[in-house]
């Protein structure tokens, strides 16, 4: 039923990779940052922060996570936990790598 | 499951004490904070939207089951007309509603379900609906496994026995057949991941393996919840509600087989057995749980059909979105509670009092155990209840139960204990009254060949 992909085996989220928010998901903003909602596999997540939420949004059109964290204007010393919870959201294909031509693998 | 960036908790904020109009149903502090950087906090203050709505899209039902949360069997003249049922579905899209959980009643016997059906899914809002199967022929499986579908719809169909006689003993005559009729047509069909619901009683725990046993011949999942006396099922309750000791054997396989097994956040009260179960294992009633019903009323969750968990009517109070976000019993139920009786049991923290609807229907206070707390302080409630003059159990504020039985009607016969004085017992009460009372041929003579007009027996020779 689910197009993920195979759960088991995440794909690492790094700093220097375009990633994009997969397009079986949707994100309804709530007092606490957002629930997201993955309709093929109907995985419910909460995202605690509204800038976790920023920078869930911008990761498309970010040329890389790096540039999504900057650009939600997260202190670089907190972006281990972001990709901590970017690595989360990964794991059960909230978020997906994005295949861009000519991008570092 | 949680994502979120480490932070330091914001503690609790300050309480004002327990407010009055706010202690209607429950006591609160009063505080609108939340009391910890957990999510739970978060969600006992309400979302924008709730996550988990349900929706009866009519009391009619083919079945009369004897559990019924919902009293359902006649069709309300004033159910939603399928134009109003599909500015519903429009509302819920512009709120973001995920998915709805269509029950009834039997949804599928209303006519326009399957438009309803797609209208839902061509507009985002994913559908779950259950079904006992009546109405889920080939056709219908074909349809729903289906590329138009597009994967959006799950199907749970109702079986709360593993065998015929223990299902059909609560669900009626013939209603084993027609889940496994349904069961069988989804799988031919290709339908992959139906759900198989079960409420847990008495009689079912035994046979849990026996339910996954089904579940996987028909690549369906496994989904139990637990039995509210909530409808028709406060009339039942005490004869099916599971046995303390059941409530272990049930926490225990869960515990075991737990990962693949749906329970709807059902079982919370059981997580003061120790570990708990996955889930939010709160009260999600008005917060991020509610019903609407047949005729657009909303209440606060599916087990709360009762004029004391009545939010409003989303013809008459402007809409769905304005009842969720302004009514003043939502207001209430997202108000941090004390946890009343409770507060002081170590277990508060993991079962957080245990479900709204049991306490209610059963009649003991809101503030205090649930009926089924397993570690033991709701039977004393009951039994202190029931010593001090008796319980009152709420009357029940709607039924849409058929007025006179019909073929589907479980009979819930039980074999009756041996008397104590057998020979008394056995002896007749009396003389018979007369020769007609005993005979049912008394008085008829074949060689006459009639019995004679108005009324009695021919002969006379009984003196009725």
């Amino acid at each position: 039923m689910s197009d993920a992909p195979d759960s088991s085996a995440p794909d690492a989220v790094r700093l220097d990779q375009p990633w994009a928010i997969s397009p079986a998901v949707a994100l309804r903003p709530e007092p606490f940052g957002a629930l997201a909602y993955h309709f093929g596999n109907r995985k419910l997540t909460f995202l605690k922060r509204p800038e976790l939420v920023t920078v869930v949004r911008g990761l498309a059109d970010a040329p890389d996570v790096a540039a999504a964290l900057a650009a939600a204007a997260v202190p670089e010393a907190q972006w281990p936990g972001y990709l901590a919870a970017l690595q989360g959201l990964a794991r059960t294909d909230m978020i997906r790598p994005r295949q861009t031509e000519g991008a570092a693998a | 499951m949680t994502i979120a960036p480490e932070r330091p908790g914001t503690g609790a904020g300050p309480s004002t004490g327990p407010s009055t109009r706010i202690g209607q149903l429950l006591p609160t502090t009063g505080d609108r904070t939340p009391r910890g950087d957990r999510l739970v906090d978060q969600f006992e203050l309400g979302l924008d939207a709730p996550i988990c709505l349900t929706w009866e899209l009519t009391y009619a039902c083919n079945l009369e089951c004897a559990h019924c949360l919902s009293s359902s069997g006649r069709r309300d003249p004033r159910e939603l007309s399928t134009d109003q049922a599909k500015a519903v579905i429009d509302e819920l899209q512009r709120m973001q509603v995920f998915y709805i959980n269509i029950g009834g009643g039997e949804p599928t016997i209303r006519p326009d379900f399957w438009e309803l059906l797609e209208y839902s899914i061509e507009h985002n809002v994913g559908v779950k609906f259950s079904t006992n199967g009546v109405r889920l022929s080939e056709e219908r499986a074909a349809f729903l496994a289906s590329p138009a579908m597009n994967g959006y719809v799950d199907i749970q169909i109702s079986l709360d026995g593993a065998t015929a006689e223990v299902n059909d003993y609560v669900r009626g005559p013939g209603s084993f057949d027609t889940a496994i009729r349904a069961l069988e047509n989804l799988q031919a069909a290709g339908f992959s991941d139906a759900k198989i619901s079960v409420v847990c009683t008495r009689q079912n725990i035994g046979q849990l393996d026996e339910f996954k046993a089904i579940a996987d011949k028909y690549g369906a999942m496994l989904r139990l919840t637990r039995l509210r006396p909530s409808g028709r099922g406060a009339d039942v309750w005490d004869e099916l509600h599971p046995l303390p000791e059941q409530q272990r054997e049930l926490y225990d396989w869960l515990m075991a087989n737990g990962e693949n097994i749906l329970t709807g956040d059902s079982f919370f009260h059981l997580a003061a057995f120790g570990e708990s179960l996955p889930g939010l294992n709160l009260c999600g009633a008005g917060r991020v749980v509610c019903l609407i019903d047949p005729i657009g009323d909303v209440y606060a969750c599916p087990f709360a059909i009762h004029d004391n968990f009545h939010a409003g009517n989303i013809l008459t109070d402007g809409g769905f979105q304005q009842v969720w976000q302004k009514s003043e019993l939502f207001q209430d139920l997202r108000a941090p509670q004390t946890g009343g009786a409770c507060a002081k049991c170590s277990f508060f923290d993991a079962c957080r009092g245990g479900c709204m609807a049991a306490k209610f229907f059963t009649g003991l206070p809101l503030d205090g155990p649930d009926p089924e707390c397993v570690q033991g302080y709701g039977e004393s409630a009951l039994a202190s209840m029931n010593a001090a003059g008796g319980r009152v159990i709420p009357e029940s504020s709607q039924d849409h139960s058929k007025k006179n039985p019909t073929r589907n009607q479980p009979v819930m016969l039980q074999l009756g204990r041996r008397p104590d004085d057998l020979e008394a017992s056995l002896q007749p009460r009396g003389m018979p009254v007369s020769a007609c009372a005993e005979s049912p041929l008394a008085g008829f003579d074949p060689g006459t060949g009639a019995l004679g007009g108005g009324g009695g027996c021919a002969s006379g020779a009984c003196g009725c």
